[in-house]
């Protein structure tokens, strides 16, 4: 059996091996791909989310790709009157930019989601939530996956 | 039937915010992976999951081949009446599983 | 290759304990996700044992599974039959041969995993104490030469890296001091639940050898080594691990 990753990240494994830390840590600081910006626009149908007031949280070094925990919270009353209508995170170098999206609102009582994801390289993430008065709010991660020793095959 | 381990308290005050855990069975095939032989293994994974609360939604979730297998979700809810929560997650194959749970409301 | 392999061997601080679990190593979220029954995807196959001990008949003649506790720290036992060391999953698929007079669930399947995975938990937190029996000697020998020779292609033994190298890392990983206190375990890179035989042909794999077959005498040997060394270390059951 091996990995349930992409092909690429098998392919990235013999060829990185131990050099995929350094190189992630000297890469330098880079746009977003257009794959994560057209998926993040699709969201917003266009609209240019604002910063603040979300948080993103997931460990800057992971163990593990196949398997990361992922924490969303927006900060919101929840009330009928101003909530978070949904939340979505989305990825730059996996086969698909999308990862979840979760309709919520006011009787949620908290806009909060944990999930776990698969991350096939490191790479930046963005969740956006989407507010009841139509507006966007935008936070991002940049994630450094390490490789597991002693794998199958 | 895949197992699933559902998460939440069993009573709680009027207007409380609980947190709802869930964990399901499922391998969450992405549809990149190439099998044994090459060959790419198709998709297979959970595209979403609902809870209703006494029939009405209040959380949903649309899932892609990211989501780890095994998914695991957490998510609130303002505790309003006693009644029934109702979790079901489809996918893909025809795969639909439906869990419940009570909830007594003080 | 052997070179090259070493050469990723950073330095990393030894740890001062005197044993420590691979738990210990890893990053707080994976700990989280193991401390908490919610959390931890091992417990979806203690769920799936619970429900196998009920309807295959293990209740009928061993009761509620709550009454297996200590069991699971006292493996590898001295097994008759074959005349040395047996694993938990060996006894399992024993007593489903012998006495539910039924075709044991493979070794490694998710029935097979779930079965022990729920006996492993009804100890969780037990010193492991694998029977001092006479008898089992010239197995535990063998495990530790076992542990001791080196293989595969890039000739290296378990104690090259798990006792010479232990709390430094393989490229990214930190290396483990190799006791097996949490089997079966929901390790990441698998997306599921394992064995320790499949941990160790994944060893096997990573110092390019050719693994056992599964079930074979030599994994029980090294088990029984392996358990005898953490002996009195707390069972984690169903551990998670990357």
């Amino acid at each position: 059996m091996s990995s349930p990753s992409s092909l690429r990240l098998s392919i990235e494994r013999r060829a990185l091996g131990a050099g995929l830390l350094a190189v992630a840590l000297l890469r330098p600081a880079r746009a977003e791909r257009p794959g994560l910006r057209e998926a993040v626009l699709g969201f917003t149908g266009g609209k240019e989310p604002s910063e603040g007031g979300i948080t993103l949280d997931i460990p800057p070094l992971v163990e593990n790709g196949n398997t990361v925990p992922v924490t969303i919270a927006v900060e919101s009353p929840m009330t009928e009157e101003d909530h978070v209508r949904r939340i979505a995170l989305f990825n730059e170098r996996n086969p698909q930019p999308h990862v979840i999206t979760a309709q919520i609102g006011p009787r949620a009582g908290r806009a909060r989601l944990s999930t776990r994801m698969r991350l096939a390289t490191s790479q930046r993430l963005v969740a956006v939530a989407e507010l009841s008065d139509g507006s966007y709010r935008s936070a991002s991660a940049e994630v450094i996956v390490t490789l597991a020793a002693c794998v199958e095959g | 039937m895949a197992r699933a381990l559902i998460n939440l308290p069993r009573t709680a005050r009027r207007g409380e915010v609980i947190e709802i855990r869930t964990l399901i069975q499922h391998v969450m095939e992405t549809g990149y992976r190439p099998g044994a032989d090459g060959v790419v293994v198709p998709r297979d994974i959970i595209t979403r999951f609902t809870c209703l609360y006494n029939n009405e939604e209040i959380f949903a979730a649309e899932l892609a081949p990211a989501i780890a297998a095994n998914p695991f979700l957490s998510f609130s809810t303002v505790a309003t009446e006693s009644g029934i929560l109702a979790f079901t997650w489809t996918g893909d194959n025809g795969f639909e599983q439906t869990e419940t749970r009570s909830l007594t409301v003080t | 290759m052997r070179r090259v392999l070493l050469a990723l061997l950073l330095a990393g601080a030894a740890s001062a304990e005197p044993r420590q679990s691979g738990f210990e190593l890893m990053s707080p979220g994976t700990q989280a996700m193991q401390r908490d029954d919610s959390a931890n995807p091992g417990m979806l196959w203690v769920e799936e044992g619970r429900a196998l001990w009920d309807s295959t008949g293990c209740a009928s003649c061993h009761g509620d599974v709550a009454r297996m506790r200590g069991v699971a720290a006292r493996y590898p036992a001295w097994d008759a039959a074959s005349g040395g060391p047996t694993d938990l999953a060996g006894r399992i698929a024993q007593c489903q041969e012998a006495r539910q007079h039924r075709t044991p669930f493979p070794r490694e399947s998710a029935e097979a995993l779930a079965l022990a995975a729920v006996i492993g938990l009804q100890s969780r937190g037990m010193p492991i104490s694998p029977p001092e029996d006479p008898r089992l000697a010239p197995a535990l020998a063998r495990g530790e030469a076992l542990y001791r020779e080196r293989r595969g292609q890039l000739d290296l033994s378990c104690a090259q890296c798990h006792d010479a190298n232990a709390g430094r890392h393989l490229a990214g990983s930190p290396i483990p001091e190799a006791h097996p206190t949490g089997y079966p375990l929901y390790r990441l890179e698998w997306q599921g639940m394992g064995s320790l035989q499949r941990r160790l042909r994944n060893c096997m794999a990573g110092v390019r050898s050719e693994p056992y077959a599964y079930g074979a005498p030599e994994y029980a040997a090294i088990e029984l080594f392996l358990m005898r060394r953490a002996a009195g270390m707390p069972l984690e059951t169903p551990a998670v691990r990357p």
